[in-house]
C-alpha cells in the first residue's frame, strides 16, 4: 500500500474524532439526560450535547485537550507495508496538528520541552493487532489528560474482590475525569498487560456483559453525577478485559475515559484509503 | 438563581453568589495554568488581578482565533489558591473542584464550575485580547481574553464556606460504607 495513503487516512481518522463524537456515544449522553433527576446534573448534559452539535456543525475540535496521539491499528496478516507505518502515522499527526488543528500536547517527561507537532519518543502511541485481510484499518483515538490522570493499575492481592477495588477508586477519581465517564477495565496478566487491556476496553466500549452492566450500575449508586457535582449520570458505560494470571498476582487497571469517548477510523487498501 | 456579572467583580457581587446558584460572566478573564501558576510565584503578574476572573484552561488557539477553550482540571491548581486570591482574584473558573479552599475562599472569592470538555462552545464567548509569557507555549500561556456572558457556569465553592464537590464527595463515602 501507499504511504500516502496512510498518512492522508491518519489525518482523515484524526480530524473526525477531534470534531464528532461517535454516535452510540452521543446517544448514550441524551439517554442519560432524559432519565437524570437532578437539575444542575442535567444543566451539564445539556451543556455537553450542545456542545458536540455545535463542534460537529462547525468542524471544530469538541474539547481544547486534542489529547495524546493514540491509535488502535487492525493490520491485515495479507497488508503489504514496505515503509515505516509509526513515521507514516506520525507524518499523519503532524498535519492534523496543522489543519484541524489540534493542541501541541506532547512534550519530553523530563524536560518537559513541547515537541510542537504532537509527534516525539513513543508518540503517536500505535495498538496493533493482527487481523485477516489485506488493509489496514486505523482508528484514532485522541486521550485527553484529565481523565487519563485519574487512571492506574493496581496489583491486588489475590484474596481481594478486584470488582470493590474497581468501584471504590473510581469513586475516589470519577470526579476529575469530566464525567459522566467512560471505565476500562482490565483484569489480569502482567502488569504492563492489565493497562493495555483496560485501554483496549475503552476502544470496545460499551460493555455487555452482565459483568459490565452490574458495575455500571453500582457505580451510577455512587451520586458522583456529571462533572462531579452530583446526581443519577456518573457513568456512562463500564467494560471489563481480562487475560489470565499468575496465581500468586492480580493486577487491575482501570483506564479513566471523559465523557468524549473521542475515536474514528479509515480503512487504507492495496489501491487506496475510505472513512469507515 | 442566575447572576449576569461583569469584570472586574467586586466584594459584593462575590457575597451574594451561593453554591448551586448559575453565573455569566463578561468582562477580562485570563486563562493560567500549571506553568503560569508556577511563575507567578516568581515574577510580578503582568496584568492586574484586582477583582480578576482567571480561568483554568490551556486554549486551542489558531492565528490569535479561539478555536476551543474548555477548563482543564483545576485540582493540579489548588496549591495556589491562596496566593491568587491574595493578588484580588474573586472568581476561579474551572473543573473538578479546589478539594479543601473553602476557606481560603472564605469572604474573598467564588469558583465556578464550567461544564468540562465543553471547548468548543466556550470558545464562542471568547476573543484573545493579548497573550502573556507565550514562552511558556500555546496551552500555559496566560491568554488575555474578552468574555462575553461566559457560562452557564455552576458556583461550586461560595464564598460563605459551601463547597459543593466535598458535599458530593462525603455523601459517595457514605453510600460506599453502606454498602
Amino acid at each position: 500500500m501507499r504511504r500516502s495513503d496512510v498518512v492522508q487516512a491518519t489525518l482523515s481518522a484524526v480530524h473526525r474524532a477531534q470534531t464528532s463524537l461517535p454516535p452510540w456515544v452521543e446517544d448514550l449522553i441524551r439517554q442519560a439526560e432524559e432519565r437524570e433527576r437532578d437539575p444542575v446534573a442535567r444543566s451539564q448534559l445539556q451543556a455537553i450535547l450542545e456542545n458536540v452539535a455545535l463542534a460537529r456543525e462547525s468542524r471544530i475540535p469538541i474539547c481544547q485537550d486534542t489529547g495524546l496521539p493514540v491509535f488502535h491499528l487492525q493490520v491485515g496478516r495479507e497488508a503489504r507495508v514496505d515503509f515505516d507505518l509509526q513515521e507514516a502515522v506520525a507524518d499523519g499527526v503532524r498535519l492534523a496538528t496543522e489543519k484541524v488543528p489540534l493542541r501541541p500536547n506532547v512534550v519530553d517527561p523530563l524536560s518537559r520541552k513541547n515537541t510542537g507537532d504532537n509527534t516525539g519518543r513513543g508518540m503517536p502511541r500505535l495498538m496493533v493487532e493482527t487481523v485477516e485481510g489485506s488493509g489496514i484499518r486505523i482508528t484514532a483515538f485522541p486521550k485527553g489528560a484529565g481523565s487519563e490522570n485519574m487512571s492506574l493499575v493496581g496489583m491486588r492481592n489475590p484474596a481481594d474482590d478486584p470488582l470493590d477495588y474497581v468501584v471504590q477508586e473510581v469513586a475516589k477519581r470519577a470526579a476529575n475525569a469530566c464525567p459522566p465517564v467512560f471505565v476500562g477495565v482490565g483484569i489480569g496478566g502482567t502488569f504492563d498487560q492489565a493497562a493495555a487491556l483496560a485501554k483496549e476496553a475503552l476502544i470496545r466500549m460499551p460493555g455487555t456483559s452482565d459483568l459490565d452492566r452490574g458495575l455500571l450500575q453500582r457505580i451510577n449508586s455512587l451520586g458522583i453525577g456529571p462533572m462531579g457535582l452530583g446526581g443519577d449520570t456518573t457513568a456512562l458505560g463500564v467494560r471489563v478485559e481480562t487475560a489470565c494470571c499468575h496465581t500468586a498476582s492480580l493486577p487491575v487497571a482501570i483506564n479513566m475515559q471523559c465523557w468524549a469517548n473521542r475515536m474514528a477510523s479509515s480503512v487504507v487498501e492495496e489501491e487506496g484509503w475510505s472513512t469507515d | 438563581m442566575e447572576h449576569r456579572l461583569k469584570i472586574p467583580l467586586t466584594g459584593e457581587d462575590v457575597e451574594k453568589l451561593r453554591a448551586g446558584d448559575v453565573v455569566l460572566l463578561s468582562g477580562t478573564v485570563y486563562t493560567a495554568r500549571d506553568k503560569a501558576h508556577a511563575v507567578l510565584r516568581d515574577r510580578e503578574a503582568p496584568v492586574d488581578l484586582e477583582g480578576a476572573a482567571v480561568y483554568h484552561c490551556g486554549p486551542l488557539i489558531r492565528d490569535r482565533e479561539v478555536i476551543s477553550a474548555g477548563p482543564t482540571t483545576s485540582g493540579r491548581l489548588t496549591r495556589y489558591t491562596g496566593e491568587m486570591v491574595d493578588r484580588g482574584v474573586r472568581a476561579i473558573i474551572g473543573k473538578g473542584g479546589l478539594p479543601g479552599a473553602a476557606d481560603v475562599l472564605r469572604g474573598r472569592a467564588v469558583y465556578l464550575a464550567y461544564p468540562g470538555g465543553c471547548g468548543a462552545s466556550a470558545a464562542r464567548k471568547l476573543l484573545v485580547r493579548a497573550v502573556h509569557f507565550q514562552d511558556l507555549g500555546m496551552a500555559e500561556s496566560i491568554w488575555e481574553m474578552e468574555a462575553a456572558d461566559l457560562g452557564p457556569m455552576i458556583v461550586a465553592i461560595d464564598s460563605h464556606g459551601r463547597d459543593l464537590y466535598q458535599e458530593v464527595g462525603q455523601s459517595v463515602q457514605e453510600r460506599l460504607k453502606r454498602r
